[in-house]
């Protein structure tokens, strides 16, 4: 079933590469829309059948290289069912939003449904060799998304920073793998064993220097100051799905591979070297939000918060790592609120780079002084924008709010002066999306040069499609968040009882 | 003693074609002369049926007072160096079609193809000689194949290059047989440790001298850019291949068979050998513009990666495997990426392959998978044989190695992502002209063969688990 769920994508890309060149554009589009919707259907019926206290479930295993220690092993469990449903969403909001693309359309949709099959490859991964194939993938993926659809030369520069950077950070990740291979006896890359087996466990430095690999492989990718420097460039210059699916997906790879195979696979070094990843959350939580205040152009700021609510994920963890001051309770909500913050940031900024792809197609630039008033001409537009932008900064009643408000208390007890530095960057945020919004659509109405006023026009249909739903999830999630926490609760739990094992 | 010529029949298949080539090769007409080509390709699938038979049914044995070796590193490589000839055969098929000296080519190109097989099985240090002699002489005449200025240049170099590392090659073999009493690799594991160590250590230099040079690493590789550059295409994709499969194989055995008692450091001499080319390699393909002195520089640190294999030989179980596996995905790579280069002869510079992704998505897409390929991204061969390679590294304990290798390999990305570029760029390429479907077939089968070999891991990867034998 997972299988399936990870390979449909990749199947209707196969499809699509090699079906007739007279099948129009469109018809690529709706196929790819076809396709994300089947396989949102199919993870709403895992999730059905999920049991909450079931911990790992619908694993599916095969040999596939027992000689090399290496598996196919997938499965779900808390932590991933909700980050592979945010994946699936994200994706068919991405697809619907492609209707307007006009660009060689049917490479793009297939790179995107390669794309999709990483993406969900890597969240049911339970081999670390598979996780790192699909964590490579997506990198090779965004690569050509960056270069071939971002905006003009200096996208190329962009994407060419994003490919090295991340990609060195796959090869520390890959040489930490290779550590925590070497150590299991007999050699395995299985998750699921090595998780059992803890290998390094009384191994000082060695352990220190396989999670040293392996924090900084995941730290590049989530991106965590200071090695975030990729993120900006990459975000500024790629199309607005790509920038849509890189922060709401791709950067939740990093922190996901925190709670999933940090966390769990060396606990020892974890809670040694807690305070590090605490400080470097904590740093990456003002800086983000001070560079993202300093910013004129939207897009870029949207792009430095991201950095701000990753950091919030990285505190978290590094909290839960923390085991004097605290209680069991604390530290598993910790890890609550860092995985309910992966989903919500992926659907608040995925809504919100998507909204900057219609300003961009409006105006032809992101820009903020070049923009005024346009609340007068673009009601819903500036109104489905408010709506990220609110949910962006913790406004309760949405998801962040829920995410955030569970990762401060869970840090608060052990970790009280970092989460009060912490709580700084909320205040920030508010204050550079509010000033945002004035910029853009309070004040006399104006438009950048060249552009006529008559020429705006509002949020069309497909745009409305693509983004409101996701705001609405977002909504949903902190009106009523049960359905999620049920599911990620238990998994939190288990995660902080294997680190303090 | 074992004197079973049938044991040989794949070194023995190929000379016998060599011979039978060079007879016919005289009396056909020239437009028939093509048939020598196919004689080729059946003398490499004979090979490969016969390698395969060895394998199903545990052939494994010494031959001729154990000077030759057929077992698990025989039988890889043989697979490799026929399966790779056999590319290189039908990817030269339609460039070198109606040349004056068309048979010849094909003759050469067995002769050499023997030769290396006789260096990855040498148990001998003489044996290894002759397979150096005979792996090396007709490689300089094919460099020199199209007879025009570059070609003659870039044989000259080669050769006096050759010749040079040959010598001291020969010298090595002579101080090791005077060190250690013998010339077997079994007899001087137990003479070589008991004797002096400046001896050894400098006999050990010369000997690995001759073998880098076949394998085209740092300090023995100023030959590489220029034969690949002034080489055919399809020479190219010999020379950098062939030769590193036998002078690599050669070097584990010697290292591992013969010297794992000695006290000379020889891994450590290897692992900064290893270093240094990768880091070498990486550092002068970065600003290329020509694709042939791109992928040229570029195989000088694949053979770094490689080399880290040998550093570890006697230290990890680990490195054989890692050895031969990654050769293997290696020489399908390499050969699927110069496919392409043959497959649009008038594109040689980097710039010449814009718009190739949308007027010959095939090739790109070969291409793509090979350059990837390359660099090590999962799921291609060559990803697991780093893996592996890697993993090797690390358990043999030279950690920082690996650490050296990984930096390298974000490295290299930078100038394969130089090419990639302007082939996914949309533009007019005026260049675009194609031979014809042998050498694209050629292509397309080296780029799949390469990405299965990643996801069939499973199944090949014991096939290169198994002792040596002595």
């Amino acid at each position: 079933m997972l299988t399936v769920v990870t390979f449909l994508p990749l199947l209707a890309c196969a499809v699509l590469a090699l079906a007739p060149r007279a099948v129009p554009d469109r018809a690529c589009v709706w196929a790819w829309i076809g396709t994300a919707a089947a396989d949102l259907a199919l993870v709403v019926a895992l999730w059905a059948g999920f049991d909450t206290r079931g911990g790992m479930q619908y694993e599916q295993r095969v040999r596939w290289m027992p000689s090399a220690g290496v598996g196919y092993h997938v499965g779900v469990d808390g932590l991933s069912l909700p980050l592979v449903a945010m994946v699936c969403v994200l994706f068919l909001a991405t697809a619907v939003y492609a209707l307007r693309e006009t660009r060689r359309v049917r490479t793009f949709v297939c790179l995107f449904l390669f794309l999709q099959t990483v993406s969900i490859g890597l969240f049911v991964a339970l081999d670390l060799i598979l996780f790192f194939v699909f964590f490579d993938l997506s990198i090779v993926g965004m690569y050509f998304v960056i270069t071939g659809w971002g905006h003009g030369e200096r996208a190329r520069a962009a994407a060419l920073k994003f490919f090295l950077y991340t990609f060195t950070g796959s090869l520390a990740l890959l040489l930490g793998f290779i550590g925590l291979y070497l150590a299991a006896d007999p050699h395995t890359f299985d998750l699921v064993e090595l998780t059992r087996r803890n290998p390094l466990a009384g191994q000082g430095l060695y352990a220190g220097l396989v999670l040293l690999a392996i924090g900084a492989g995941l730290a590049v990718k989530t991106p965590t100051v200071p090695v975030h420097t990729w993120l900006p460039p990459a975000h500024t210059d790629a199309p607005a799905a790509g920038s849509a699916i890189l922060a709401g997906v791709l950067l939740k790879m990093g922190t996901y591979g925190f709670v999933r195979i940090a966390m769990p696979l060396l606990p020892g070094s974890w809670r040694h070297y807690a305070l590090v990843f605490v400080v470097v959350g904590v740093v990456s939580v003002v800086y983000g939000a001070l560079v993202a205040l300093a910013q004129t152009d939207f897009k870029r700021m949207v792009a430095y918060t991201s950095v701000n609510h990753m950091g919030y994920v990285v505190l978290a963890v590094g909290a839960a790592g923390t085991l004097a001051g605290s209680d069991v309770q604390a530290r598993s909500l910790a890890v609550t609120g860092a995985v309910v913050q992966m989903v919500s940031h992926g659907l608040l900024t995925g809504a919100l780079f998507l909204l900057t792809g219609v300003l961009y197609d409006r105006g032809r630039t992101y820009r903020m002084d070049a923009y005024s008033g346009l609340a007068a001409h673009t009601p819903r537009f500036a109104a489905a924008t408010g709506v990220a932008a609110f949910a962006g900064l913790g406004l309760p009643g949405f998801s962040g709010f829920i995410a955030e408000f569970q990762i401060f208390t869970g840090s608060l007890a052990s970790q009280a002066t970092a989460t009060a530095v912490a709580l700084l960057g909320i205040l920030i945020t508010a204050a550079l999306f509010l000033r945002a919004l004035r910029t853009l659509f309070l004040g006399p109405p104006r438009l950048p040069a060249g552009i006529p006023a008559a020429g705006v026009v509002d949020l069309r249909p497909s745009e409305a499609v693509a983004t409101v739903p996701l705001l609405a999830l977002a909504l949903l999630i902190g009106v009523v968040p049960r359905f999620l926490l049920d599911v990620v609760e238990p998994a939190g739990r288990a995660v902080t009882e294997l680190v303090a094992r | 003693m074992n004197e079973n010529v049938a044991a040989l029949l794949p070194e023995t298949a190929l000379v016998a074609a060599a011979v039978c080539g060079l007879l016919a090769g005289s009396w056909l007409p020239r437009r028939r002369q093509w048939a020598v080509a196919v004689l080729a390709a059946a003398a490499c699938v004979t090979g490969l049926v016969a390698t395969s038979v060895t394998m199903a049914t545990g052939g494994e044995q010494t031959v001729f007072s154990r000077t030759f070796a057929v077992d698990t590193a025989t039988d890889a490589g043989r697979l490799t160096v026929l399966a790779a000839l056999l590319l290189i055969v039908t990817l030269s098929a339609e460039s070198v079609r109606g040349h004056k000296r068309e048979s010849e080519f094909y003759v050469l190109l067995l002769l050499t193809g023997a030769g290396t097989l006789v260096l990855v099985g040498a148990n001998d240090l003489l044996t290894l000689f002759a397979g150096y002699l005979l792996a090396s002489l007709p490689g300089y005449v094919l460099a020199a194949f199209a007879k025009d200025a570059p070609g003659t240049e870039a044989a000259l170099k080669y050769y006096l290059f050759g010749a040079l590392l040959g010598t001291t090659m020969l010298a090595g073999v002579a101080l090791l047989y005077g060190a250690g009493g013998a010339t077997l690799y079994r007899h001087l594991r137990i003479g070589l440790p008991t004797a002096g160590y400046g001896l050894v250590a400098v006999g050990l230099v010369a000997v690995l001298a001759g073998l880098l040079f076949k394998a085209g690493a740092v300090p023995a590789h100023f030959w590489v850019p220029d034969v690949t550059e002034g080489a055919t295409a399809p020479v190219a994709a010999y020379v950098t291949t062939l030769p590193k499969i036998g002078g690599l194989i050669a070097g584990f055995r010697l290292l591992h068979q013969a010297l794992p008692l000695s006290d000379v450091n020889w891994p450590l001499l290897l692992a900064v050998l290893a270093a240094v080319s990768m880091t070498w390699g990486n550092l002068a393909a970065f600003f290329q513009a020509s694709v042939k002195r791109l992928l040229a520089y570029s195989t000088i640190s694949q053979v770094g990666y490689l080399l880290m294999a040998l550093a570890v030989a006697t230290r990890t179980d680990l490195a054989q495997r890692a050895l031969l596996f990654y050769l293997a995905a290696y020489a399908l790579t390499n050969i699927g990426a110069f496919a392409v280069v043959t497959a649009l002869p008038r594109a040689r510079s980097l710039a010449d392959y814009r718009g190739l992704a949308r007027h010959r998505p095939g090739l790109a897409a070969v291409l793509l998978v090979c350059l990837l390929g390359l660099v090590g991204t999962p799921p291609t061969g060559v990803f697991l044989g780093k893996l592996e390679v890697f993993s090797a590294a690390v358990d043999g304990g030279y950690s920082w190695l690996a650490a050296v290798a990984v930096a390298n390999t974000v490295a290299s990305l930078f100038y394969y992502l130089r090419w990639l570029a302007p082939v996914v760029r949309p533009g007019e390429s005026h260049r675009a002209a194609v031979l014809g479907p042998l050498t694209t077939g050629t292509a397309y089968t080296a780029g799949t063969a390469s990405l299965l070999l990643g996801l069939a891991g499973g199944a090949v990867l014991p096939l290169a688990t198994g002792p040596l034998l002595g």
